[in-house]
């Protein structure tokens, strides 16, 4: 295959994880660019960076060197349009730049909902290393920020504020946090875990506007209820969507994301696109036509460059996961399990007394395959959840070796039996009894590994 | 709605817990503890062998009541007015613990203690001799720079033992080895010596093997035991099982850790008194090669020092020189200058154990066993990394964790201490420390559908 140029717009998980792909299985000039930043940065680590966990150069997740190493050119700027004719980007600064190939990995950008007020000095989102330098100059002597719209960035921004003695006022629109993901008790858990951290959270509360103060920064907000609550900053926290301000005129079909098909193609020959801004036509079972996480855009990114390379298979990601942690209870989820139960789907939830950590199964009525879990202050193997949903094994004989999937660190307190327990009490007629207990290579996960 | 007194509740916690300011309490506590370390420092001045015994048990008392007081209240009440749970923030803005001019200055009164301690013990004179009275009632002779060495050793580990209990108490691993660490530190390697020398026995330290204790398998030091009586075939026998038997056998099942954190008393201080400076430990290829080159040529020089000891009757008068040279070169660079002064004065410049990844002969043994004979692994949890980088930071060896994680690979590295940090900072409970079967170690979850795909790249 003769040498193209393949060019990379974006240096998240899914640009970089496409670019060092491209670099094994071929010999393509390789350019990454950029606005951002000059390197890749893990954007899941923002928050340690402002509360003084890691320097911003501990989150590279390969060393500055790696990318000469590997002959993958770096270029900073930020591109205002693409012209698909004449393949080319158009930087903002009047630069341009050629390719035979180019990939799409411009990630998201923070909801806005055209609030009044939402333009004032002090009112921001965070997704980039921008917006944490705002951040970082925003918090200089603020007493409180008002936070908007629930969701895993909104806690993390919480989190991040309080460690710098701000206060924090949480609206949340639902009946509970993150009620249209988490059933009700594991939303009810995180509600009191938010609480029990000193945060002031407000439910089924929704902004009406934010107040200026004489300077053009904040002086409080109004909720729709007319309450005023005086603060500095306003984070805007209600969700991301894919960022396509650069595609617009490009003709590349667009609707919320950028369209790709199965292969990852977009409608404009040699242009492809993946992570967060790409928008699934077909979308694959049990998944969303836009995943905003991170190891979709690292399987995304895999596949894109594969596919360029010569390979030619769909986008294919598996049964759904993901993790995540509010304040100091984690959480992961393997398999689906929506709010609300479907038809034909039962439930098992079991909750520790103290209320900060829980499992829930949910499974097939008809023939007991489990269909998807909810774990949370445990931890879980990825492994074998991923075999037991895919397998659709009976929650009776994923129960009975329960043990086998904990992954707690060692001498932690084991809630096997007790979950086994309020099973049984729950289904008395399907008892069962715990079979394989903790232990990596417990007879079972041996046979498994085989 | 929302509760509004609670929320007035809340805020007024919010405010002690997360703020960075100090209650009062806590203010007091630390003056306390800056006072009786001043007076601990002011002794080397004040005292001298002139000074009544009443004055210099004064001087012990009240210093170290109000230093362990203090120091103790406030490492305590620092963790404890949190809610239990990961808690490195700032750990990279205070000045203390990312290399500020706390770091620099707490390093330079380590170094400086240090090189007094091994070349000019006499500069000690005055804090040696507060300890007189302390000495004659555990050990029934007056005190000496070793001993002095020993207690303030011993106190840190316990102290500072404490506060990574309470800081770490939401993770019972970190429980459980920690109070393992402190009591063995307390035991083995302080009261069992004390007293072995009250009652006129060998002053030995068991917890330290061959070749960390690189004398400990010298014909000469075995020639001494055969001539003790039957405690000395005990200790030989310790000794000689503890190196060829204990150490691969337990290093077998466990990895090294059962002995650089769960026992050495160097590995204790780092992660008692050391916790606080893991995180500045150099993370990058270059520090790596530079530690396999350091830490076998270490060990190398043990070993060859030590065969020829054992030969020497054999060979040409040569080597007798040779042997003698070579042990006073080891004393001086490796003994003290390496594991003293750089090993414990640079915790708040180069990371919490330097000693042990640059330097020590013993963790070499244990590496190399861990390495390519062992059940010990890191696992990683499937592809849930979002390499945030926490692993890495915290891994006080400076082992790129997450470069593994990321990969989904296991973590098998020879340097690995097993002290289970990276697995505790993880905010996605990626990792844990295992032990089991050889096969499939360094991949064991290879061959599921989505992350038979991730992995294999
Ligand atoms: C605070 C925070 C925490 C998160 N935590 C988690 C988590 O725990 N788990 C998880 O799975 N996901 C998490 N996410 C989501 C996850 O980070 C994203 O899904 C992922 O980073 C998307 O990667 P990407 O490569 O598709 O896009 P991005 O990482 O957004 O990268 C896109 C890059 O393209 C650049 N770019 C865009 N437009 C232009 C232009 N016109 N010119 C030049 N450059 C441009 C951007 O500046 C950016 O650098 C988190 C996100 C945030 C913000
Ligand atoms: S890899 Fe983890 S367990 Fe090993 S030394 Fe580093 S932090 Fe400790
Ligand atoms: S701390 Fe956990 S999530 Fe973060 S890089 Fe390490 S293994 Fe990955």
């Amino acid at each position: 295959m003769s040498n193209r140029h393949i060019v990379v717009l974006g240096n998240g998980i899914t640009g970089i994880t496409a670019a060092r792909t491209l670099r094994k299985r071929s010999n393509h000039r390789i350019t990454v660019v950029s606005g951002e930043t000059d390197h890749h940065f893990s954007r899941t680590a923002l928050m340690y960076i402002f509360m003084g966990d890691m320097r911003y150069e501990d989150t590279k997740p390969y060393p500055d060197d790696f990318w000469p190493k590997n002959r993958i050119e770096l270029k900073r700027g930020w591109v205002q349009s693409i012209n698909t004719q004449q393949k080319q980007l158009l930087f903002k600064n009047q630069e341009s730049l050629s390719y035979d190939t180019l990939i799409l990995a411009t990630g998201s950008k923070p909801n806005r909902f055209a609030w009044p007020g939402e333009e004032l000095e002090g009112v921001q989102g965070l997704y980039s290393y921008q917006d944490l330098e705002m951040m970082e100059r925003n918090v200089k002597g603020a007493k409180r920020a008002v936070l908007v719209g629930g969701g895993l960035i909104g806690v993390e921004v919480a989190e991040m504020l309080l460690s710098r003695g701000v206060q924090v006022t949480f609206l949340v629109r639902e009946k509970t946090f993150w009620g249209s993901v988490l059933p009700k008790e594991e939303s009810a858990m995180i509600n009191r875990e938010i609480r029990a951290h000193g945060v002031d959270l407000r439910l089924e509360t929704g902004l009406q506007e934010i107040l200026a103060n004489t300077a053009g920064g904040v002086r409080a907000v109004r909720t729709l209820t007319g309450e005023e609550i005086p603060c500095e900053m306003v984070f805007l926290t209600a969700g991301v969507s894919p960022q396509i301000e650069m595609v617009k005129d490009s003709g590349i079909d667009c609707d919320r994301g950028i369209l790709v098909d199965r292969f990852l193609r977009t409608s404009a020959p040699d242009v492809w696109a993946g992570g967060d801004c790409a928008q699934h036509r077909e979308v694959p079972e049990g998944r969303r036509p836009v995943e905003q996480v991170w190891y979709t855009g690292k399987i995304q990114g895999e596949r894109m460059a594969a596919n360029i390379c010569g390979d030619h298979s769909e986008y294919d990601p598996g049964i759904w996961f993901n993790s995540a942690k509010f304040f100091d209870i984690e959480y992961q989820t393997y398999g689906l399990v929506m709010p609300k139960l479907k038809q034909g789907e039962k439930t098992f939830y079991w909750e520790h007394p103290e209320g900060n950590k829980s499992i829930r199964i949910n499974f097939e009525e008809s023939s007991g395959a489990v269909l998807g879990m909810n774990v949370f202050g445990i931890r879980h193997r990825h492994a074998l959840w991923e075999k037991w949903i895919l397998e659709k094994t009976s929650i009776q004989e994923v129960l009975s070796h329960l043990g086998a999937a904990n992954f707690d660190p060692e001498f932690y307190k084991q809630y096997e039996s007790e979950i086994i327990h309020a099973f049984n009490l729950h289904y008395p007629n399907q008892s069962v009894e715990l079979k394989t207990k903790k232990g990596l290579f417990s007879k079972f996960l041996e046979e498994f590994f085989k | 709605m929302s509760d509004i007194t609670a929320n007035l509740a809340y805020e007024s916690h919010s405010i002690a817990h997360h703020g960075p300011r100090l209650r009062i309490r806590e203010k007091i506590a630390l003056t306390a503890m800056a006072l009786g370390s001043m007076f601990l420092a002011l002794s080397l001045i004040a005292v001298n062998a002139g000074t009544s015994e009443m004055i210099k048990s004064l001087w012990f008392n009240f210093s170290w009541i109000l230093a362990i007081g203090g120091g103790g209240y406030f490492a305590l009440s620092k963790h404890l007015m949190d809610r239990p749970g990961v808690r490195n923030q700032g750990k990279t803005t205070d000045s203390l613990t990312s290399r500020g001019a706390w770091g620099w200055m707490i390093g330079i009164v380590f170094t400086s203690f240090y090189i007094c301690l091994y070349w000019f013990p006499g500069q000690l004179e005055g804090l040696v001799r507060i300890h007189d009275p302390f000495s004659l009632f555990m050990r029934g002779r007056a005190a000496d720079e070793w001993f002095v060495y020993g207690t303030i050793y011993t106190i840190l580990t316990l102290l500072m033992g404490a506060k990574a209990i309470a800081k770490y108490r939401h993770n019972r691993y970190q429980i459980i080895r920690t109070s393992v660490i402190m009591i063995v530190q307390l035991s083995f390697s302080y009261l069992f010596p004390v007293l072995a020398a009250k009652f006129s026995q060998p002053e030995i330290y068991f917890s330290y093997l061959w070749p960390l204790a690189y004398d400990k398998l010298f014909p000469g030091s075995i020639d001494h035991f055969l001539h003790s009586g039957a405690i000395g075939y005990f200790i030989i026998g310790w000794f000689v099982i503890g190196t060829f038997v204990a150490t691969p056998v337990l290093t077998y099942y466990f990895g090294k850790r059962w002995y650089c954190s769960w026992v050495c008393g160097c590995g204790g201080l780092a992660n008692t008194m050391g916790d606080s400076w893991r995180q500045v430990s150099d993370k990058s290829l270059k520090s790596w090669k530079i530690e396999r080159w350091t830490i076998h040529t270490v060990l190398a020089f043990i070993v060859i020092l030590t065969l020829i000891l054992w030969f020497e009757p054999y060979l040409p008068v040569l080597f007798k020189e040779i042997a003698f040279q070579m042990r006073k070169f080891y004393a001086f660079v490796i003994g003290a200058a390496f594991s003293g002064v750089i090993g414990v004065g640079f915790y708040p410049l180069m990371g919490t154990r330097v000693w042990c990844r640059f330097g020590c002969p013993m963790a070499a043994v244990l590496g190399l066993l861990q390495r390519f004979n062992s059940r010990f692994r890191i696992t990683t949890n499937g592809a849930q990394c979002i390499s945030c980088g926490n692993c890495s930071k915290y891994c006080e060896m400076g082992i790129d964790v997450r470069h593994y994680a990321q990969r989904g690979q296991n973590i098998i590295r020879a340097s690995c201490v097993g002290c289970g940090i990276c697995a505790t900072v993880c905010p996605r409970g990626v990792l844990s420390l295992e032990n089991g079967p050889q096969e499939n170690r360094y991949n064991q979850e290879q061959g599921l559908s989505l992350l038979g795909k991730m992995k294999s790249k």
